[in-house]
Protein backbone atom coordinates (compact mmCIF):
# COMPACT_ATOMS: atom_id res chain seq x y z
CA UNK A 1 0.00 0.00 0.00
CA UNK A 2 1.34 3.41 -0.95
CA UNK A 3 2.17 5.76 1.89
CA UNK A 4 -0.22 8.60 2.45
CA UNK A 5 1.25 11.65 0.84
CA UNK A 6 -0.86 14.75 1.30
CA UNK A 7 1.37 16.87 -0.91
CA UNK A 8 0.57 14.77 -3.93
CA UNK A 9 -1.64 16.82 -6.19
CA UNK A 10 -3.58 16.24 -9.34
CA UNK A 11 -2.48 18.66 -12.00
CA UNK A 12 -4.83 20.78 -14.05
CA UNK A 13 -4.54 22.76 -17.24
CA UNK A 14 -5.54 26.40 -17.38
CA UNK A 15 -5.85 28.73 -20.33
CA UNK A 16 -4.66 32.24 -19.53
CA UNK A 17 -6.43 34.57 -21.93
CA UNK A 18 -4.84 37.98 -22.28
CA UNK A 19 -7.29 40.79 -22.91
CA UNK A 20 -6.10 44.31 -23.63
CA UNK A 21 -7.14 47.49 -25.36
CA UNK A 22 -5.96 46.94 -28.92
CA UNK A 23 -5.21 50.58 -29.69
CA UNK A 24 -2.89 50.75 -26.69
CA UNK A 25 -0.02 48.96 -28.39
CA UNK A 26 0.24 51.49 -31.24
CA UNK A 27 0.30 54.37 -28.79
CA UNK A 28 3.54 53.07 -27.31
CA UNK A 29 6.91 54.41 -28.44
CA UNK A 30 9.25 52.07 -30.24
CA UNK A 31 11.37 51.70 -27.13
CA UNK A 32 8.30 50.89 -25.02
CA UNK A 33 7.18 48.29 -27.54
CA UNK A 34 10.60 46.65 -27.46
CA UNK A 35 10.48 46.64 -23.68
CA UNK A 36 7.02 45.05 -23.82
CA UNK A 37 8.16 42.31 -26.18
CA UNK A 38 11.15 41.62 -23.93
CA UNK A 39 8.89 41.32 -20.88
CA UNK A 40 6.70 38.74 -22.63
CA UNK A 41 9.78 36.86 -23.78
CA UNK A 42 11.09 36.68 -20.22
CA UNK A 43 7.70 35.59 -18.92
CA UNK A 44 7.40 32.83 -21.51
CA UNK A 45 10.91 31.73 -20.66
CA UNK A 46 10.05 31.56 -16.96
CA UNK A 47 6.95 29.45 -17.65
CA UNK A 48 9.00 27.15 -19.81
CA UNK A 49 11.82 26.80 -17.26
CA UNK A 50 9.26 25.96 -14.55
CA UNK A 51 8.01 23.16 -16.76
CA UNK A 52 4.42 24.38 -16.78
CA UNK A 53 4.10 25.80 -20.32
CA UNK A 54 1.95 23.70 -22.67
CA UNK A 55 1.45 26.24 -25.42
CA UNK A 56 1.22 29.92 -26.14
CA UNK A 57 0.88 32.45 -28.89
CA UNK A 58 0.27 36.06 -29.64
CA UNK A 59 -2.75 36.72 -31.82
CA UNK A 60 -3.18 39.09 -34.76
CA UNK A 61 -5.50 42.03 -34.00
CA UNK A 62 -9.26 41.47 -33.94
CA UNK A 63 -9.55 43.23 -37.32
CA UNK A 64 -8.06 40.00 -38.69
CA UNK A 65 -10.77 37.91 -37.02
CA UNK A 66 -13.52 36.09 -38.87
CA UNK A 67 -16.60 34.70 -37.14
CA UNK A 68 -18.25 31.54 -38.41
CA UNK A 69 -21.62 30.10 -37.48
CA UNK A 70 -23.61 27.34 -39.14
CA UNK A 71 -27.32 28.14 -39.38
CA UNK A 72 -29.74 25.80 -41.17
CA UNK A 73 -26.81 23.78 -42.40
CA UNK A 74 -25.19 26.78 -44.08
CA UNK A 75 -22.04 28.40 -42.76
CA UNK A 76 -22.42 32.10 -42.15
CA UNK A 77 -19.16 33.95 -42.24
CA UNK A 78 -18.79 37.39 -40.76
CA UNK A 79 -15.89 39.77 -40.75
CA UNK A 80 -14.68 40.75 -37.29
CA UNK A 81 -14.53 39.30 -33.78
CA UNK A 82 -17.48 37.62 -32.01
CA UNK A 83 -17.75 40.39 -29.43
CA UNK A 84 -17.11 43.97 -30.52
CA UNK A 85 -15.31 45.58 -27.64
CA UNK A 86 -12.44 47.92 -27.01
CA UNK A 87 -10.62 45.15 -25.16
CA UNK A 88 -9.88 42.06 -27.17
CA UNK A 89 -8.02 38.81 -26.65
CA UNK A 90 -4.48 39.34 -27.87
CA UNK A 91 -2.78 36.14 -26.84
CA UNK A 92 -2.91 33.08 -24.65
CA UNK A 93 -0.86 30.72 -22.53
CA UNK A 94 -1.86 27.13 -21.79
CA UNK A 95 -0.27 26.03 -18.53
CA UNK A 96 -0.22 22.84 -16.48
CA UNK A 97 -0.15 23.49 -12.73
CA UNK A 98 -1.39 22.02 -9.44
CA UNK A 99 -4.35 24.27 -8.76
CA UNK A 100 -6.08 27.62 -9.20
CA UNK A 101 -3.72 29.40 -6.81
CA UNK A 102 -0.72 28.36 -8.90
CA UNK A 103 -2.54 29.48 -12.05
CA UNK A 104 -3.42 32.82 -10.44
CA UNK A 105 0.17 33.44 -9.38
CA UNK A 106 1.36 32.83 -12.95
CA UNK A 107 -1.43 35.05 -14.31
CA UNK A 108 -0.35 37.82 -11.94
CA UNK A 109 3.23 37.67 -13.27
CA UNK A 110 2.05 37.97 -16.87
CA UNK A 111 2.86 41.41 -18.35
CA UNK A 112 -0.68 41.37 -19.80
CA UNK A 113 -2.15 41.57 -16.29
CA UNK A 114 -0.54 44.99 -15.88
CA UNK A 115 -1.77 46.61 -19.09
CA UNK A 116 -4.98 44.62 -19.48
CA UNK A 117 -6.64 41.64 -17.78
CA UNK A 118 -5.88 37.95 -17.75
CA UNK A 119 -8.82 35.55 -17.61
CA UNK A 120 -7.96 32.18 -16.06
CA UNK A 121 -10.04 29.28 -17.34
CA UNK A 122 -9.59 25.66 -16.32
CA UNK A 123 -9.72 23.17 -19.17
CA UNK A 124 -12.45 20.55 -19.08
CA UNK A 125 -10.44 17.36 -18.96
CA UNK A 126 -7.71 16.56 -16.53
CA UNK A 127 -4.38 15.64 -18.04
CA UNK A 128 -3.26 12.11 -17.30
CA UNK B 1 -34.37 -6.81 15.16
CA UNK B 2 -32.97 -3.69 16.66
CA UNK B 3 -33.76 -2.73 20.21
CA UNK B 4 -34.97 0.83 20.85
CA UNK B 5 -32.03 1.44 23.24
CA UNK B 6 -29.64 0.32 20.51
CA UNK B 7 -31.35 2.73 18.14
CA UNK B 8 -31.03 5.60 20.54
CA UNK B 9 -27.40 4.77 21.29
CA UNK B 10 -26.55 4.52 17.58
CA UNK B 11 -28.21 7.84 16.86
CA UNK B 12 -26.43 9.46 19.78
CA UNK B 13 -23.05 8.20 18.64
CA UNK B 14 -23.75 9.22 15.02
CA UNK B 15 -24.83 12.69 16.15
CA UNK B 16 -21.71 13.07 18.27
CA UNK B 17 -19.45 12.02 15.40
CA UNK B 18 -21.32 14.31 13.03
CA UNK B 19 -20.88 17.24 15.37
CA UNK B 20 -17.23 16.53 16.08
CA UNK B 21 -15.94 15.17 12.80
CA UNK B 22 -18.24 16.11 9.92
CA UNK B 23 -15.96 18.79 8.49
CA UNK B 24 -12.87 16.69 9.09
CA UNK B 25 -14.34 13.82 7.08
CA UNK B 26 -15.57 16.08 4.26
CA UNK B 27 -12.20 17.82 4.10
CA UNK B 28 -10.34 14.55 3.94
CA UNK B 29 -12.63 12.94 1.36
CA UNK B 30 -12.60 16.00 -0.92
CA UNK B 31 -9.03 17.23 -0.51
CA UNK B 32 -7.64 15.48 -3.57
CA UNK B 33 -10.53 15.59 -5.98
CA UNK B 34 -11.84 18.95 -4.65
CA UNK B 35 -15.29 17.43 -5.16
CA UNK B 36 -17.05 18.66 -2.02
CA UNK B 37 -20.52 17.67 -3.18
CA UNK B 38 -19.46 14.05 -3.80
CA UNK B 39 -17.79 13.91 -0.38
CA UNK B 40 -20.95 15.21 1.30
CA UNK B 41 -23.16 12.76 -0.58
CA UNK B 42 -20.91 9.85 0.32
CA UNK B 43 -20.76 10.92 3.93
CA UNK B 44 -24.51 11.28 4.26
CA UNK B 45 -24.91 7.77 2.78
CA UNK B 46 -22.32 6.54 5.26
CA UNK B 47 -24.29 8.09 8.15
CA UNK B 48 -27.47 6.45 6.84
CA UNK B 49 -25.67 3.08 6.69
CA UNK B 50 -24.42 3.64 10.23
CA UNK B 51 -27.93 4.27 11.54
CA UNK B 52 -29.07 1.02 9.89
CA UNK B 53 -26.07 -1.07 11.05
CA UNK B 54 -25.08 0.19 14.46
CA UNK B 55 -28.33 -0.56 16.34
CA UNK B 56 -28.11 -4.24 15.33
CA UNK B 57 -24.34 -4.79 15.42
CA UNK B 58 -23.38 -2.28 18.08
CA UNK B 59 -21.40 0.95 17.67
CA UNK B 60 -17.88 0.42 16.32
CA UNK B 61 -14.89 1.21 18.53
CA UNK B 62 -13.69 3.83 16.07
CA UNK B 63 -16.88 5.32 14.57
CA UNK B 64 -14.96 8.02 12.69
CA UNK B 65 -12.78 5.44 10.93
CA UNK B 66 -15.83 3.28 10.23
CA UNK B 67 -17.65 6.16 8.57
CA UNK B 68 -14.57 7.09 6.55
CA UNK B 69 -14.18 3.53 5.26
CA UNK B 70 -17.80 3.37 4.12
CA UNK B 71 -17.79 6.91 2.68
CA UNK B 72 -14.55 6.34 0.83
CA UNK B 73 -15.98 3.29 -0.95
CA UNK B 74 -18.98 5.37 -1.96
CA UNK B 75 -16.80 8.22 -3.22
CA UNK B 76 -14.79 5.86 -5.39
CA UNK B 77 -17.97 4.22 -6.73
CA UNK B 78 -19.40 7.64 -7.52
CA UNK B 79 -16.31 8.72 -9.39
CA UNK B 80 -16.22 5.48 -11.36
CA UNK B 81 -19.83 5.85 -12.41
CA UNK B 82 -21.05 9.38 -12.61
CA UNK B 83 -18.10 11.33 -13.82
CA UNK B 84 -16.03 8.87 -15.78
CA UNK B 85 -15.76 11.25 -18.70
CA UNK B 86 -14.34 13.96 -16.55
CA UNK B 87 -11.95 12.11 -14.38
CA UNK B 88 -8.77 10.44 -15.43
CA UNK B 89 -7.64 7.01 -14.32
CA UNK B 90 -4.66 8.60 -12.61
CA UNK B 91 -6.91 10.70 -10.45
CA UNK B 92 -8.92 7.69 -9.34
CA UNK B 93 -5.75 5.86 -8.46
CA UNK B 94 -4.42 8.78 -6.40
CA UNK B 95 -7.75 9.04 -4.65
CA UNK B 96 -8.09 5.36 -3.80
CA UNK B 97 -4.51 5.08 -2.63
CA UNK B 98 -4.71 8.08 -0.30
CA UNK B 99 -7.99 7.04 1.18
CA UNK B 100 -6.78 3.47 1.74
CA UNK B 101 -3.73 4.72 3.54
CA UNK B 102 -5.78 6.97 5.76
CA UNK B 103 -8.33 4.31 6.60
CA UNK B 104 -5.54 1.93 7.57
CA UNK B 105 -4.06 4.59 9.77
CA UNK B 106 -6.15 5.35 12.86
CA UNK B 107 -5.74 9.10 12.63
CA UNK B 108 -7.42 11.20 9.99
CA UNK B 109 -5.35 14.31 9.28
CA UNK B 110 -7.29 17.47 10.08
CA UNK B 111 -7.69 19.43 6.87
CA UNK B 112 -10.67 21.49 7.99
CA UNK B 113 -8.68 24.68 7.88
CA UNK B 114 -7.61 23.97 4.30
CA UNK B 115 -11.27 23.34 3.49
CA UNK B 116 -12.21 26.71 5.00
CA UNK B 117 -9.56 28.44 2.91
CA UNK B 118 -11.04 26.81 -0.19
CA UNK B 119 -14.56 27.98 0.78
CA UNK B 120 -13.39 31.54 1.41
CA UNK B 121 -11.17 31.68 -1.69
CA UNK B 122 -11.30 35.01 -3.54
CA UNK B 123 -12.56 33.14 -6.61
CA UNK B 124 -15.73 32.22 -4.67
CA UNK B 125 -18.53 34.81 -4.66
CA UNK B 126 -18.12 36.79 -1.42
CA UNK B 127 -21.72 36.43 -0.24
CA UNK B 128 -21.72 32.64 -0.32
CA UNK B 129 -18.45 32.11 1.59
CA UNK B 130 -20.00 32.15 5.08
CA UNK B 131 -22.91 29.85 4.15
CA UNK B 132 -20.48 27.52 2.39
CA UNK B 133 -18.23 27.23 5.45
CA UNK B 134 -21.25 26.52 7.66
CA UNK B 135 -22.41 23.82 5.32
CA UNK B 136 -19.21 21.97 4.56
CA UNK B 137 -17.46 22.35 7.91
CA UNK B 138 -20.48 21.88 10.17
CA UNK B 139 -22.89 19.97 7.96
CA UNK B 140 -25.76 22.46 8.31
CA UNK B 141 -28.38 21.96 5.61
CA UNK B 142 -29.32 24.61 3.06
CA UNK B 143 -32.74 25.12 4.68
CA UNK B 144 -31.27 26.10 8.04
CA UNK B 145 -28.61 28.29 6.49
CA UNK B 146 -31.20 29.97 4.26
CA UNK B 147 -33.44 30.86 7.20
CA UNK B 148 -30.50 32.39 9.03
CA UNK B 149 -29.43 34.45 6.01
CA UNK B 150 -33.02 35.42 5.14
CA UNK B 151 -33.18 33.82 1.72
CA UNK B 152 -35.20 30.98 0.29
CA UNK B 153 -33.85 27.44 0.71
CA UNK B 154 -33.99 26.97 -3.09
CA UNK B 155 -31.92 30.07 -3.79
CA UNK B 156 -29.42 29.21 -1.05
CA UNK B 157 -29.21 25.60 -2.28
CA UNK B 158 -28.44 26.76 -5.82
CA UNK B 159 -25.74 29.18 -4.69
CA UNK B 160 -24.09 26.49 -2.56
CA UNK B 161 -24.14 24.01 -5.46
CA UNK B 162 -22.64 26.62 -7.78
CA UNK B 163 -19.87 27.40 -5.28
CA UNK B 164 -18.99 23.71 -4.89
CA UNK B 165 -18.93 23.31 -8.68
CA UNK B 166 -16.56 26.25 -8.85
CA UNK B 167 -14.19 24.68 -6.31
CA UNK B 168 -14.06 21.46 -8.32
CA UNK B 169 -14.01 22.88 -11.85
CA UNK B 170 -11.62 25.75 -11.23
CA UNK B 171 -9.30 23.60 -9.14
CA UNK B 172 -9.40 25.75 -6.01
CA UNK B 173 -6.78 24.23 -3.71
CA UNK B 174 -7.41 22.79 -0.25
CA UNK B 175 -4.37 24.31 1.32
CA UNK B 176 -3.26 26.85 3.83
CA UNK B 177 -1.83 29.80 1.86
CA UNK B 178 1.86 30.65 1.91
CA UNK B 179 3.13 32.92 4.67
CA UNK B 180 3.08 36.13 2.62
CA UNK B 181 -0.47 35.52 1.43
CA UNK B 182 -1.82 34.17 4.69
CA UNK B 183 -2.96 37.39 6.41
CA UNK B 184 -5.11 38.53 3.50
CA UNK B 185 -6.57 35.11 2.88
CA UNK B 186 -7.20 34.55 6.58
CA UNK B 187 -9.16 37.81 6.62
CA UNK B 188 -11.71 36.39 4.18
CA UNK B 189 -12.10 33.27 6.34
CA UNK B 190 -12.55 35.38 9.47
CA UNK B 191 -14.96 37.73 7.67
CA UNK B 192 -17.08 34.73 6.65
CA UNK B 193 -17.14 33.44 10.23
CA UNK B 194 -18.07 36.88 11.53
CA UNK B 195 -20.84 37.19 8.92
CA UNK B 196 -22.28 33.91 10.20
CA UNK B 197 -22.04 35.16 13.78
CA UNK B 198 -23.70 38.48 12.91
CA UNK B 199 -26.61 36.65 11.30
CA UNK B 200 -27.00 34.61 14.47
CA UNK B 201 -26.65 37.68 16.64
CA UNK B 202 -29.65 39.53 15.22
CA UNK B 203 -32.03 37.35 17.19
CA UNK B 204 -30.79 38.31 20.63
CA UNK B 205 -33.75 36.85 22.47
CA UNK B 206 -32.73 33.46 21.15
CA UNK B 207 -36.26 32.52 20.16
CA UNK B 208 -35.19 31.53 16.68
CA UNK B 209 -33.18 28.33 17.15
CA UNK B 210 -31.56 28.40 13.72
CA UNK B 211 -30.21 31.88 14.37
CA UNK B 212 -29.03 31.31 17.91
CA UNK B 213 -27.24 28.13 16.91
CA UNK B 214 -25.54 30.03 14.12
CA UNK B 215 -23.78 32.32 16.61
CA UNK B 216 -22.63 29.28 18.60
CA UNK B 217 -21.48 27.52 15.44
CA UNK B 218 -19.51 30.58 14.35
CA UNK B 219 -17.74 30.57 17.73
CA UNK B 220 -17.07 26.84 17.33
CA UNK B 221 -15.52 27.34 13.88
CA UNK B 222 -13.44 30.32 15.03
CA UNK B 223 -12.20 28.30 18.01
CA UNK B 224 -11.12 25.66 15.51
CA UNK B 225 -9.19 28.28 13.51
CA UNK B 226 -7.40 29.49 16.66
CA UNK B 227 -6.48 25.91 17.57
CA UNK B 228 -5.07 25.24 14.11
CA UNK B 229 -3.41 28.67 13.74
CA UNK B 230 -2.60 29.54 17.38
CA UNK B 231 -0.33 32.48 16.55
CA UNK B 232 -2.64 34.48 14.28
CA UNK B 233 -3.64 37.53 16.36
CA UNK B 234 -6.69 38.42 14.27
CA UNK B 235 -8.23 34.97 14.71
CA UNK B 236 -7.76 35.34 18.48
CA UNK B 237 -9.21 38.85 18.26
CA UNK B 238 -12.31 37.67 16.41
CA UNK B 239 -12.91 34.88 18.92
CA UNK B 240 -12.57 37.41 21.77
CA UNK B 241 -14.97 39.82 20.04
CA UNK B 242 -17.61 37.12 19.55
CA UNK B 243 -17.25 35.77 23.10
CA UNK B 244 -17.68 39.29 24.51
CA UNK B 245 -20.85 39.79 22.47
CA UNK B 246 -22.15 36.32 23.29
CA UNK B 247 -21.51 36.87 27.01
CA UNK B 248 -24.10 39.67 27.02
CA UNK B 249 -26.78 37.79 25.08
CA UNK B 250 -29.14 37.29 28.03
CA UNK B 251 -28.78 40.88 29.20
CA UNK B 252 -29.86 42.34 25.88
CA UNK B 253 -33.54 41.65 26.54
CA UNK B 254 -35.53 42.16 29.74
CA UNK B 255 -38.10 39.68 31.04
CA UNK B 256 -40.74 41.20 28.77
CA UNK B 257 -38.49 40.57 25.77
CA UNK B 258 -37.77 44.27 25.28
CA UNK B 259 -34.44 45.53 23.96
CA UNK B 260 -32.01 46.79 26.61
CA UNK B 261 -29.16 49.03 25.40
CA UNK B 262 -25.66 48.36 26.72
CA UNK B 263 -25.64 51.30 29.17
CA UNK B 264 -28.79 50.01 30.86
CA UNK B 265 -27.81 46.34 31.05
CA UNK B 266 -27.24 44.55 34.35
CA UNK B 267 -23.61 43.32 34.30
CA UNK B 268 -24.60 40.56 36.73
CA UNK B 269 -26.45 38.91 33.84
CA UNK B 270 -23.30 38.68 31.73
CA UNK B 271 -21.50 35.37 31.36
CA UNK B 272 -18.31 36.10 33.28
CA UNK B 273 -16.59 32.90 32.19
CA UNK B 274 -16.85 33.96 28.54
CA UNK B 275 -15.59 37.42 29.42
CA UNK B 276 -12.56 35.98 31.23
CA UNK B 277 -11.76 33.83 28.20
CA UNK B 278 -12.19 36.79 25.83
CA UNK B 279 -9.84 38.93 27.92
CA UNK B 280 -7.19 36.20 27.93
CA UNK B 281 -7.49 35.84 24.15
CA UNK B 282 -7.01 39.59 23.68
CA UNK B 283 -3.87 39.54 25.82
CA UNK B 284 -2.52 36.60 23.83
CA UNK B 285 -3.28 38.44 20.58
CA UNK B 286 -1.62 41.66 21.69
CA UNK B 287 1.54 39.76 22.73
CA UNK B 288 1.88 38.72 19.09
CA UNK B 289 2.44 42.37 18.22
CA UNK B 290 0.32 42.92 15.11
CA UNK B 291 -2.86 44.94 15.49
CA UNK B 292 -5.93 44.44 13.31
CA UNK B 293 -9.62 45.13 12.96
CA UNK B 294 -10.93 42.25 15.08
CA UNK B 295 -8.46 42.85 17.90
CA UNK B 296 -9.53 46.52 18.00
CA UNK B 297 -13.20 45.58 18.02
CA UNK B 298 -12.49 43.04 20.76
CA UNK B 299 -10.62 45.70 22.74
CA UNK B 300 -13.61 48.04 22.37
CA UNK B 301 -15.91 45.38 23.78
CA UNK B 302 -13.45 44.94 26.62
CA UNK B 303 -13.44 48.71 27.31
CA UNK B 304 -17.27 48.81 27.38
CA UNK B 305 -17.37 45.87 29.79
CA UNK B 306 -14.81 47.54 32.08
CA UNK B 307 -16.76 50.83 32.14
CA UNK B 308 -20.13 49.20 32.81
CA UNK B 309 -18.72 47.00 35.58
CA UNK B 310 -16.66 49.66 37.37
CA UNK B 311 -18.57 52.83 36.54
CA UNK B 312 -15.22 54.35 35.61
CA UNK B 313 -15.80 56.44 32.45
CA UNK B 314 -13.15 55.49 29.89
CA UNK B 315 -14.42 57.45 26.89
CA UNK B 316 -11.04 58.88 25.79
CA UNK B 317 -9.72 55.33 25.53
CA UNK B 318 -12.84 54.26 23.62
CA UNK B 319 -12.53 57.16 21.17
CA UNK B 320 -8.86 56.31 20.66
CA UNK B 321 -9.78 52.72 19.76
CA UNK B 322 -12.46 53.95 17.35
CA UNK B 323 -9.89 56.30 15.77
CA UNK B 324 -7.55 53.37 15.15
CA UNK B 325 -10.39 51.28 13.79
CA UNK B 326 -11.52 54.09 11.52
CA UNK B 327 -7.99 54.46 10.13
CA UNK B 328 -7.93 50.74 9.36
CA UNK B 329 -11.40 50.28 7.93
CA UNK B 330 -12.67 53.72 6.87
CA UNK B 331 -16.09 52.32 7.70
CA UNK B 332 -18.96 54.82 8.22
CA UNK B 333 -20.38 52.38 10.77
CA UNK B 334 -17.30 52.88 12.93
CA UNK B 335 -17.70 56.65 12.52
CA UNK B 336 -21.22 56.45 13.98
CA UNK B 337 -20.08 54.59 17.08
CA UNK B 338 -17.18 56.98 17.44
CA UNK B 339 -19.61 59.92 17.35
CA UNK B 340 -21.64 58.40 20.19
CA UNK B 341 -18.47 58.10 22.28
CA UNK B 342 -17.56 61.72 21.43
CA UNK B 343 -20.99 62.75 22.73
CA UNK B 344 -20.12 61.27 26.12
CA UNK B 345 -16.94 63.35 26.25
CA UNK B 346 -17.75 66.62 24.51
CA UNK B 347 -21.53 66.70 24.27
CA UNK B 348 -24.14 65.98 21.63
CA UNK B 349 -23.49 68.97 19.34
CA UNK B 350 -19.82 68.08 18.97
CA UNK B 351 -20.90 64.53 18.15
CA UNK B 352 -23.40 65.74 15.55
CA UNK B 353 -20.61 67.75 13.91
CA UNK B 354 -18.44 64.63 13.54
CA UNK B 355 -21.44 62.66 12.28
CA UNK B 356 -21.91 65.33 9.61
CA UNK B 357 -18.60 64.25 8.08
CA UNK B 358 -19.97 60.83 7.16
CA UNK B 359 -23.57 61.87 6.44
CA UNK B 360 -22.82 62.13 2.72
CA UNK B 361 -22.06 58.39 2.54
CA UNK B 362 -24.96 56.91 0.58
CA UNK B 363 -24.61 53.58 2.37
CA UNK B 364 -25.92 55.20 5.56
CA UNK B 365 -29.26 56.29 4.10
CA UNK B 366 -30.64 52.79 4.75
CA UNK B 367 -28.63 52.01 7.88
CA UNK B 368 -30.80 51.95 11.00
CA UNK B 369 -28.04 52.63 13.59
CA UNK B 370 -27.09 55.84 11.77
CA UNK B 371 -30.61 57.25 12.09
CA UNK B 372 -30.98 56.00 15.67
CA UNK B 373 -27.66 57.63 16.64
CA UNK B 374 -28.63 60.86 14.93
CA UNK B 375 -32.02 60.85 16.63
CA UNK B 376 -30.50 60.32 20.05
CA UNK B 377 -27.96 63.11 19.57
CA UNK B 378 -30.57 65.51 18.20
CA UNK B 379 -32.84 64.76 21.15
CA UNK B 380 -30.01 65.62 23.55
CA UNK B 381 -29.46 68.98 21.88
CA UNK B 382 -33.18 69.72 22.20
CA UNK B 383 -33.94 69.55 18.46
CA UNK B 384 -37.02 67.41 19.14
CA UNK B 385 -38.72 67.86 15.80
CA UNK B 386 -35.68 66.70 13.84
CA UNK B 387 -35.06 63.92 16.37
CA UNK B 388 -38.60 62.65 15.87
CA UNK B 389 -38.07 62.50 12.10
CA UNK B 390 -34.78 60.63 12.48
CA UNK B 391 -36.42 58.11 14.85
CA UNK B 392 -39.18 57.65 12.29
CA UNK B 393 -36.66 56.60 9.64
CA UNK B 394 -34.78 54.36 12.09
CA UNK B 395 -38.02 52.60 13.08
CA UNK B 396 -38.93 52.09 9.43
CA UNK B 397 -35.54 50.46 8.72
CA UNK B 398 -35.44 48.07 11.70
CA UNK B 399 -36.43 44.42 11.24
CA UNK B 400 -36.21 43.27 14.87
CA UNK B 401 -39.56 43.99 16.61
CA UNK B 402 -38.03 44.49 20.06
CA UNK B 403 -35.50 47.03 18.80
CA UNK B 404 -38.33 48.72 16.90
CA UNK B 405 -40.31 48.87 20.15
CA UNK B 406 -37.34 50.41 21.93
CA UNK B 407 -36.97 53.11 19.27
CA UNK B 408 -40.70 53.86 19.35
CA UNK B 409 -40.48 54.28 23.13
CA UNK B 410 -37.61 56.74 22.75
CA UNK B 411 -39.50 58.63 20.08
CA UNK B 412 -42.67 59.01 22.16
CA UNK B 413 -40.60 60.10 25.18
CA UNK B 414 -39.75 63.27 23.22
CA UNK B 415 -43.19 64.80 23.75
Amino acid sequence: MAAYNPSRRIHMQYLLMLYAEEAGWNRLTKAEQEQGVAAYKAYTEALSKAGVLKGSNRLQPSSAATTVRVANGKPQVLDGPYVESKEQIGGYYLIDVADLDAAISWAARCPGASHGVVEVRPSWSMPT
Amino acid sequence: MSLPEGDAQARKTADAVARRSYGKLVAFLAARTRDVAAAEDALSEAFATALADWPAKGCPANPEGWLLTVARRKVIDMHRGRRRHEIAAEQLRVLAEGLDAAAADAGIPDQRLALMFACAHPAIEAGVRAPLILQVVLGLDAKRIASAFLTSPEAMGKRLVRAKDKIRQAGIPFSIPEREELPGRLDTVLDAIYAAFAEGWIDAAGTDMARRDLAEEAIFVCRLVTELLPTEPEALGLLALMLHAEARRHARRNLRGEYVPLAEQDPALWDSQMIVEAEALLRRASDLGSIGRYQLEGALQSAHVYRCRTGHANWPEVVQLYDALLTLSGSPVVAINRALAIAEMHGASAALDTLQEVAADMRLAEYQPYWAARAELLAKTGAHREARQAYEIAIGLERDPSVRGFLQQRQSALD
